[in-house]
């Protein structure tokens, strides 16, 4: 047994870098599409619910709804891009391309392939946080230099849904699955979280729920960095986002042995 | 270091209560090709997958190139390389860069890859398609490629599987010259085919794989010599049954397979004079093969 769990854990602290460079290889072929395709959806969002939506309801939390909105769209992009690119690109190198075949037969790990997956996709969630970050920047929405104190907690946030994501991945049988976990997970944590609207606003059991959501956790330290805030529980929030990275990496490993190694 | 490049002692492994391996054991010497040989569900695919740790087995022991798998397994997989059943290159990455890429995975340095990779392409004989991404490749090409990435880190030991499934005649041909070169070059060689031909060829040792186990194990020649050991005659039309009355005093042993009659006979002679003047039937009188050992261990043939 102890044979086994060493195949699917990583194998040293840097052999996950092959990995993470064959990603960016093939992301560098596309890269111009890639990054118009990762910004367009949270830009059109943030615009229209910006500047449609805010003229409704006016100012949010002492923001105008725009600001409030851009930290919401920031985290959603990290949840979406980093999401995507586990369930999507990286099922299908593990998948149908079989790339993670190919791999399993050098003197990499199952555990160096998995994390090098993720830090890839967390780095796709930071390049989609930032780009939108800039965008707002320039637009005079965010708070300066505090804006800064989100970029860490963006690649946290990519890597928290990484890693969530291939728990799912780990388990769909094929493309066909994921769409659930697209509409049942989310598409309310978007609503839940807070990304879009305060949750105060919401029954109390529902606030509840969202409490524990990790998009709740991004939502809450980064929307007092763009807006140039004090930080509240800063710890647990960063604490809660570390453990949604650490446990399901521990099962995305034990269920893809199974899966891979049988 | 010892000459044993493999060894399997009473290895097993089942999937759901299906055995798939069955008490295998075999070995092979440094420097050896050795094939495993059977139809498709024998276990070899399985086999390779434990040789190389991705699947543990459920009893007996397995030590290649001197480490014990799978607990060593990925130190040994340093110092083998694989060219998998299916293809698994990176298909929208040139010819070099899947060097590069499989290199790294290796944990060697792009300066070490780079020395690696004019030897590599020459060797495969892509020199040309340096810079050509891989789904422009012919069939033949990828398998050469995959061929050489196997080679990026210098492996003792290659763990062939299927190598050659799929390619048309000459690159299959040119993909069998190669392999040979590598033995020339002490490498040991371990491939599971289906594919008679390829294992005759290549093979120093052989054995033959049903339900998981060897049914029979040896020089392919001196298998067919133990097993057979006379000319075959496969008569094609005609009923079976009545042709096996008609030509059983004359032959050492019928087989039928499909609508094949196979016939072993000493003196293939006697068997013809039978069957003058049957136009409705074909002839043909070939040696005896592996395919003739499979079906006389079996009673089925190889694609059944």
């Amino acid at each position: 047994m102890v044979e086994g769990w060493a195949a699917a854990m990583p194998a040293n602290a840097w052999n996950w870098i092959a990995v993470w460079r064959r990603n960016y290889l093939a992301w560098k072929k596309i890269a111009i599409a890639a990054i118009l395709g990762n910004l367009a959806d949270p830009l059109i969002y943030l615009f229209a619910l910006g500047f449609g939506l805010g003229i409704m309801v006016g100012p949010v939390d002492g923001a105008s709804y725009i600001a409030f909105l851009a930290a919401g769209m920031v985290a959603a992009s990290a949840m979406t891009s980093a999401t995507f690119e586990t369930i999507y690109a990286a099922f299908g190198r593990m998948h149908s391309q079989r790339s993670w075949e190919a791999i399993l037969c050098t003197q990499l790990t199952l555990g160096d392939i998995i994390l090098g997956e993720l830090a890839w996709a967390a780095t796709k969630a930071f390049l989609a946080g930032t780009a939108i970050m800039i965008v707002a920047s320039i637009l005079g929405y965010t708070a300066w230099p505090s804006a800064l104190y989100a970029l860490p907690v963006v690649v946290l946030t990519g890597f928290a849904f990484a890693s969530l994501a291939m728990v799912v991945m780990a388990l769909a049988p094929s493309y066909d699955y994921f769409i659930f976990y697209q509409t049942l997970v989310l598409t309310p944590m978007l609503f839940l979280g807070g990304a879009v609207f305060p949750v105060s606003h919401l029954p109390s059991a529902f606030q509840q729920v969202g409490r524990f959501l990790p998009l709740a956790h991004a939502v809450d330290l980064l929307r007092p960095a763009l807006l140039g805030r004090p930080g509240e529980s800063v710890g647990l929030h960063i604490g809660a986002l570390c453990v949604y990275t650490v446990l399901p990496f521990f099962l995305s490993a034990a269920l893809l042995r199974r899966r891979l190694m049988p | 270091m010892s000459n044993i490049a493999i060894d399997l002692t009473g290895v097993s492994k089942s999937y759901d209560d299906k055995v798939v391996v069955d008490g295998l054991s075999f070995t092979v010497a440094a420097g050896e090709c050795f094939g495993l040989l059977g139809p498709n569900g024998a276990g070899k695919s399985t086999i390779t997958r434990m040789l190389l740790g991705m699947a543990p087995p459920d009893a007996g022991k397995i030590t290649v190139l001197g480490m014990p798998v799978p607990a060593r397994a990925r130190l040994a997989r340093g110092r083998i390389g694989v060219v998998p059943q299916f293809d698994n290159l990176e298909h929208a990455f040139t010819v070099r860069e899947n060097l590069l890429v499989f290199g790294r995975y290796f944990g060697m340095s792009r300066s070490e890859i780079e020395a690696a990779i004019p030897t590599l392409l020459e060797f495969a004989r892509l020199e040309s398609k340096a810079d050509a991404r891989v789904n422009t490749l012919s069939g033949g090409m990828k398998r050469r490629l995959t061929l050489a990435r196997a080679l990026i880190n210098d492996p003792q030991l290659l763990v062939l599987d299927e190598p050659t499934t799929g390619l048309d005649p000459h690159a299959r041909h040119l993909i069998w010259e190669r392999l040979r070169l590598l033995l020339a070059r002490g490498k040991t060689i371990i491939l599971t085919t289906h594919f008679m031909e390829e294992a005759e060829r290549l093979c120093d040792r052989l054995c033959v794989l049903d339900g998981g186990r060897i049914i029979a194990e040896g020089r392919p020649h001196a298998l067919i010599e133990e097993q057979i050991g006379c000319p075959v005659l496969e008569i094609y039309g005609g009923n079976p049954r009545e042709l096996r009355a008609l030509i059983n005093p004359y032959a050492e042993r019928i087989e039928v397979s499909g609508e094949t009659v196979f016939c072993y006979a000493t003196d293939p002679e006697q068997v013809r004079v039978q069957l003058r003047g049957r136009a409705d039937l074909r002839v043909l009188q070939r040696p005896p093969n592996l395919e003739d050992v499979f079906l006389r261990l079996t009673g089925r043939d190889m694609e059944n």
